[in-house]
């Protein structure tokens, strides 16, 4: 009887072949994941005083841990997994990237010197603001420690992100990486209200927006007959009478995914979230957020549709332009700093899709590089906006910057360096990144797109450089912000940031000979 | 001798140079100075060995080094001279120390800025409109506050200037209005807001790197760095360093230059990638050098687009008519030193572009859109002069002048012809001297005074006749009087533009006859007759500090007059070679006699 039934459980087992796994492969997503599992039952089993050190030192290991795994994998060029996970330099260049934007935002996070008690993230974030204990709560030195296994977990999502080959993966991968974040943007400290409504915008754009996603993947099935991207890369070359799925299938994951960069007209929920987010999660979604969506983009759209590439180009360069000119445009009525460069961060998302917009190897090439550069400005941006504080948070507001030039002059000239660099302007990182794109457009016959992101440029300038105006020369205020000096960990990650915009905008060679390696490589398929 | 890479270490002195002053900290003042003087002579040493060094029969460019920078795009760092570059980083070298020595007490003060009269005339000022809620700023946001919002736009000057006169003039503590007058020190005034000295001349050694640099770059792209860097110390200099008084127009005048720069920045970086793309499809790498790109055959249409992309970048540096808008608010809100540079020096970089860059690259489209830059040449020509004849702001003036000068810049790069370009260059390095010193002693003018209004002055030669004297000569020489350098340019970019085109070398002459009236039309009102103003009584004639300041630009203005021959043979050489690579000889002499510029007063 036993016996039997074991044979009859064989029989159904030997009908699915279990794919086999390369697991030395995944190493990367592995050792990411598992941390993420260890903060978990750290968080579940360690005392409170213990947790608040254990876990950034626990985050920060696990993403050096997989960093040194990326570097050991570089060279691998396979699809494992039966399909579902590409292994390729492309792939590679963005984990990693993806990592050291982590590495810094994490410790950003572990940032405790900053507010009178335990640094950005809420103390306790199921107390509703305005309730009785919600003042404890601001003061209170307890942190809601869970932020960092959540981050861990959204860096998982968007390392499988970029590496998914196989459309239904990339949407579980993206769930991964969005879902984590909904609940930190929900976590700042300060401003508990504006958060929580950061939290519940981005929850409810970007369900909207997966489920936009999914059902493209849909009509990616229905058309092709496989969610894998080579699979649908192949039938995309034959002719049938099915195409009007297929073209629903790109517009509709292209919805997905220009949601996730944040291009218009899509673009609504990144000034909200932005604002309302703890700073140091603002950083890391700027930067890794961006990396990982603009990882799946390119792979979607060079590998499974690039067949179809004179059909979404004109999209595409249409969503550019839009996301420029409302980027730059809009940018320029702001008050408020971070929503400035929530803006910002939209027409950059516009310029790196004009790298994408040219359809070759200089415009991948160019499209990570820039990818690097902009997450290591914007990252060190906003550290040094968390250092500019009242006694109620951040001075946010642009009035309250008024003068700073004069008051904390290093200060202010390393953020009028980064801001010089997100304008593009020569020796810094933002322009070579500008130039790497552009000219990988021009290339590739996009000369018109290329001169509109010149005009947005000039217009972006303008706002970047009013700040600078603003901190410069105006009298500074009697009651200013005051600039905090002690914190070491934003002071390190600010000087890290600001270091790369120098350096990569100075010496971008080495940075761009492995760009070039790994584009030249290209997607696996 | 030409092993030595001068060029390199031209860049490099004033650049560590810069690193070093602007991480002094702030009570160090006077060593930043002596560093910053110290520095800009060696540069000054090192650019005339240079000069020395440079031999003007030998084609192609000296002192050239290259240096693999970005592989990916072709770009290198490489430097070389020509006679045209070269004489115009000695330019670059000259005035730099001019220039440190001139502004030497400029940016000084214990008030935020102050310079010994914005107090007083704050102080009294503010006395008598009680500090709103600007008051608790101090005595230094009172002043900038005031200032603004009680002067309009160009009279904020001349109001509170008033009572400041007679303290700067008569150094000593007690200021004129007694009590009030006495800046109240509100908490942390001094620590707060202070503008920082180091700072200042550290941004004065940028920018010479950034001058330096630009007219050394070979390779186009390095060009273009230099080109864009330059104008964040520039923007800087105008925004933190302009008049205390006027925090509204000098923020403004900063934005204003910066924007219209970075446009037209950005339309030429367009031009200098497809450039690049250019040479990608001739060669088999895409190159930004110099020399390699002026080889390739570009077809008509592309070299059009090309061209127009450098040309406007160039036309709003230099600037030509339609975009200049920019010049007379920056002229005039840029510190005194600074200023000298900006015309003297940063808008050659349009100029020098125009004969460096657009023409040898693109002679098609050169040839084509000749006549269209002759005809915004000659307009600049009258429309500077007549809207400088116009000013009462005398900073907006010499500002204006420059842009009747510059079109004659243009006229003589685009006729043509070796004569007008040899011209043209000298023009350069002359207006560079003349309008700097132009500046400068306008600068000391208003220094003394607290305004830039003509009218607050009158009869002044008979005060400081001294400076009186320098001013005409700045005058005689910026209205190119026979003697002084100015003249020789002129009448060589006359006489050569004049055998290509003759119409429009009469034209131009006649606009000769403007600059006089509005020099001394200037020079008239300011100096002569009676003194309009008793509080000018009290004005000193110039420093030992100011002599020396003035001294050398004076001695190379009346020496470049009387002998501009080792000029023009370093110049010359490379002018006819970039006009003969092109295809451009010049015609036949027919009777350069009749070019004879007349009208000279």
């Amino acid at each position: 009887m036993i016996v039997a039934d074991n044979h009859l459980l064989l029989a159904e087992t030997q009908k699915i072949t279990p794919p086999s796994i390369e697991y030395s492969s995944l190493s990367p997503l592995l050792i990411v994941f598992a941390v993420a599992l260890v903060g978990v039952l750290v968080d579940a089993f360690a005392t409170r005083s213990t947790r608040r050190v254990i876990q950034p030192i626990l985050a920060g290991a696990g993403f050096v841990g997989a960093l040194v795994a990326v570097a050991v994998l570089h060279g691998r060029h396979a699809v494992l997994a039966s399909g579902a996970v590409a292994i390729d330099a492309p792939t590679l260049f963005m984990q990693g990237t993806i990592l050291v934007f982590a590495l810094l935002s994490v410790l950003l996070v572990a940032e405790r010197r900053l507010d009178s008690s335990g640094g950005a993230i809420v103390a306790s974030a199921a107390v509703t603001p305005g309730s009785k204990g919600s003042t404890a709560a601001r003061t209170s030195e307890d942190v809601q420690t869970e932020a960092y296994p959540l981050m861990v977990f959204s860096v998982t999502g968007m390392m499988l992100f970029v590496a998914s080959n196989n459309l239904l993966v990339m949407f579980v991968a993206l769930e991964i990486l969005s879902l984590p974040l909904y609940l930190l943007a929900g976590l700042a400290r300060r401003r508990r209200l504006l958060s929580q409504e950061a939290a519940m915008k981005y929850f409810l754009l970007g369900a909207f927006s997966s489920a936009f996603f999914i059902y493209g993947v849909a009509f990616a099935y229905g058309f092709a007959g496989s969610v894998e991207m080579g699979k649908v890369a192949d039938a995309v070359g034959t002719t049938g009478k099915n195409d009007i799925y297929l073209y629903l299938a790109v517009a509709l994951i292209g919805v997905g995914l220009f949601f996730k960069i944040g291009a218009a007209p899509f673009h609504s929920w990144t000034p909200d979230v932005y604002q309302g987010s703890p700073t140091p999660v603002t950083a890391f979604m700027a930067a890794g957020t961006k990396v990982a969506a603009f990882g799946a983009l390119l792979r979607v759209f060079y590998v499974a549709f690039g067949g179809l590439r004179w059909d979404w180009r004109p999209v595409l360069w249409g969503v550019a332009i839009l996301t420029m000119v409302v980027g730059a445009v809009l940018a320029l009525t702001q008050r408020d700093i971070k929503r400035m460069l929530a803006y910002s961060a939209i027409a950059h998302a516009g310029f790196l899709l004009v790298g994408v917009a040219a359809s070759n190897t200089d415009g991948l090439r160019g499209s990570m590089f820039y990818l690097v550069t902009y997450g290591f400005t914007t990252i060190a941006a906003f550290a040094v906006i968390s250092l500019v504080r009242t006694g109620d948070g951040e001075a946010s507001d642009l009035s309250q910057w008024r003068g700073l030039g004069r008051t904390s002059p290093l200060l202010a000239g390393t953020f009028s360096f980064l801001l010089l660099a997100l304008a593009g302007i020569p020796l810094t990182s933002g322009f070579t990144g500008k130039f790497a794109v552009f000219q990988a457009a021009i290339e590739g016959d996009a000369t018109p797109l290329v001169i509109v992101a010149l005009v947005c440029s000039a217009i972006a300038a303008f706002f970047y450089v009013r700040v600078i105006v603003l901190m410069f020369f105006s009298e500074p205020l009697t009651e200013g912000p005051v600039v905090v000096t002690r914190p070491t960990l934003t002071f390190a990650t600010a000087g890290i940031g600001a270091a790369a915009t120098l350096v990569l905008g100075v010496a971008p060679q080495p940075l761009l000979d492995l760009a070039n390696t790994a584009a030249s490589s290209g997607f696996v398929r | 001798m030409n092993t030595v890479p001068w060029l390199t270490i031209m860049l490099l002195v004033p650049a560590v140079g810069a690193v070093v002053v602007g991480f002094l900290p702030r009570r160090r003042a006077t060593l930043a100075k002596q560093l910053t003087l110290a520095i800009t002579l060696v540069v000054l040493v090192l650019a005339v060995l240079a000069t020395v060094a440079y031999e003007p029969k030998r084609a192609g460019f000296q002192f050239a080094q290259h240096h693999s920078w970005i592989s990916t795009f072709g770009i290198s760092y490489s430097v070389g001279a020509d006679g045209i570059s070269l004489v115009l980083m000695l330019l670059a070298a000259v005035l730099l120390p001019v220039v440190v020595l001139s502004s030497w007490d400029e940016v000084d003060g214990p008030e935020p800025g102050g310079d010994g009269l914005a107090a007083p005339a704050g102080g009294g000022r503010g006395g008598a409109t009680p500090a709103g809620p600007a008051g608790g700023v101090g005595a230094g946001g009172g002043v900038a506050t005031g200032g603004v919002a009680t002067g309009g736009v160009a009279t904020g000057g001349v109001e509170g200037g008033g009572g400041g006169t007679a303290v700067l003039v008569a150094a000593p503590p007690a200021p004129p209005a007694v009590g009030l007058g006495e800046p109240v020190p509100a908490r942390g005034t001094e620590a707060r807001g202070q503008r920082s000295v180091p700072a200042f001349f550290a941004l004065l050694l940028a920018l010479e790197t950034g001058m330096i640099g630009v007219f050394a770059a070979t390779d186009v792209f390095l060009f273009y760095v230099f080109f864009e860097a330059m104008l964040i110390p520039m923007y800087f200099l105008i925004g933190s360093y302009g008049p205390v008084k006027e925090q509204a127009q000098r923020s403004y005048a900063a934005v204003k230059f910066l924007v219209y720069s970075l446009l037209g920045g950005l339309l030429m970086l367009a031009a200098v990638i497809g450039l690049y793309v250019v040479s990608a499809q001739h060669l088999a790498h895409g190159t930004f050098d110099f020399a390699t790109l002026r080889q390739l055959e570009i077809t008509p249409g592309v070299q059009k687009l090309l061209f127009l992309g450098f040309f406007v970048a160039f036309a709003i540096k230099a600037p030509l008519f339609p975009f200049h808008t920019w010049l007379p608010d920056a002229g005039a809100q840029a510190p005194t030193g600074a200023a000298v540079l900006l015309v003297g020096v940063l808008d050659k970089v349009g100029t020098f572009g125009l004969i460096r860059y657009c023409i040898p690259l693109f002679p098609d489209a050169a040839d084509y859109f000749a006549p269209m830059v002759l005809a915004l040449a000659v307009i600049g020509i009258f429309y500077g002069a007549l809207l400088a004849i116009g000013q009462r702001d005398m900073k907006r003036l010499v500002s204006y002048t420059s842009l009747a000068h510059f079109g004659f810049i243009a006229l003589g790069t685009f006729a043509f012809t070796s004569q007008a370009g040899t011209g043209a260059v000298l023009y350069m390095v002359n207006h560079g001297l003349s309008t700097g010193l132009l500046f400068l002693v306008v600068g000391f003018l208003v220094a003394r005074r607290g305004t830039r209004d003509v009218a607050a002055y009158g009869g002044l030669a008979k005060i400081t006749p001294i400076l009186a004297g320098v001013f005409l000569i700045a005058g005689l020489s910026s209205l190119a009087l026979p003697g002084t350098n100015s003249f020789v340019s002129e009448f060589l970019v006359l006489v050569g533009t004049f055998t290509v085109n003759k119409a429009l070398a009469i034209v131009a002459t006649t606009g000769i006859v403007l600059a006089a009236i509005y020099i001394l039309y200037l020079y008239q009102r300011t100096m002569t007759g009676p003194v309009t103003h008793e509080e000018n009584r009290a004005l000193l004639d110039l420093s030992v500090r100011e002599k020396i300041v003035v001294a050398p630009m004076v001695a190379l203005i009346i020496g470049l007059g009387v002998y501009p021959k080792p000029i023009i043979d370093i110049i010359r050489p490379s002018v006819t070679a970039t006009f003969a690579d092109i295809g451009k000889h010049d015609p036949a002499p027919t009777h350069p006699a009749a070019a004879q510029p007349g009208g000279h007063s």
